[in-house]
């Protein structure tokens, strides 16, 4: 539970980055806090005590193997997530540079302001 | 509990706090690759090394484009104050955001008491069936490739995205009537 309030306590430092900065580089690190929570609470959710890696090395028992490794299937999720993740940053950052030559300024709040 | 993985997960909350309230974009850019780096290290306790490497490899091209990003636009951040009501605003909304998750959490059973029954039928079947000794890679590219298919077009139509987005605008050619 304590590790689930973590993950939680760590989104909601992100979704405070993303409403409260004004900066737009800001705002797009704080959805990638965001990101970071999301993947620690799934991979939090596929672990059990004592775990070990769903890596079956040679010899190992295949009962042993199955009473010991972590759920492989929130890992692969994830795997896939923080790939999508890379290019969702690359996307954002894009624009964000993109939105600064064409209006000179980074400021979320002008932006809104602004028309054309 | 592993108290290394508690203070761990504290750091990347304290290292992601940084991030956002410090003056310089450069050391803002940098306290987010803490946390990457940080994270990966909580993956790697939590027993998941196939993400410990990706974050690792992902976190050091997204902060190396992010310092890039930062050494192109002024610091403007001493001007970008937010008024103080929305800065209550805005932390009452992740407050409350928190207490729903947490409260939502009590529903799940303990950290590290069980997994969920797919993971049995993969850790006993996946090594026989496909070859892999490593379940996460099996089911990767095994009973899941349209999923990893599907990651692929995303990777591409991002990267298509951002070099439309970063084009530079083509200047009308001379003689034309558009």
């Amino acid at each position: 539970m304590m590790m689930y309030a973590l993950a939680a306590v760590l989104l909601g430092v992100g979704l405070y980055g993303l409403l409260v900065k004004r900066h737009l580089l800001k705002k797009v690190l704080g959805l990638l806090i965001v990101e970071h929570a999301v993947n620690l609470f799934l991979i939090q959710l596929g672990y059990i005590d004592g775990g070990i890696a769903p890596i079956r090395t040679a010899g190992e028992e295949a009962a042993a193997f199955v009473g010991n490794a972590v759920d492989p299937l929130p890992q692969v999720l994830v795997l896939t997530s923080i790939v999508i993740g890379l290019g969702l940053a690359m996307l954002m950052v894009a624009l964000t540079l993109r939105i600064y030559q064409r209006y000179g300024s980074l400021d979320a709040d002008r932006m809104s302001e602004l028309k054309g | 509990m592993d108290p290394v993985l508690i203070g761990l997960t504290v750091f990347v909350i304290l290292g992601s706090l940084a991030a956002l309230e410090m003056k310089s974009l450069l050391s803002a850019v940098i306290a987010i690759g803490v946390v990457g780096l940080g994270l990966s290290i909580v993956f790697l306790l939590l027993g998941a090394p196939d993400i410990a490497i990706t974050q690792v490899v992902v976190e050091v091209i997204v902060v190396t484009v992010l310092i890039r990003a930062a050494a192109r636009v002024p610091e403007e951040t001493p001007t970008l104050r937010a008024s103080r009501a929305r800065t209550f605003a805005g932390a009452g909304v992740a407050l409350i955001a928190v207490g729903l998750l947490a409260a939502a959490f009590q529903t799940l059973p303990a950290f590290g008491s069980q997994r969920f029954a797919p993971a049995l039928w993969y850790l006993e079947n996946a090594p026989d069936l496909t070859g892999a000794t490593n379940v996460v890679t099996a089911i990767l590219l095994d009973f899941r490739a349209y999923d990893t298919l599907g990651e692929a077009t995303v990777i591409l139509t991002a990267v298509v995205g951002a070099l439309a987005v970063l084009r530079r605008p083509e200047r009308p050619k001379e003689g034309s009537h558009v």
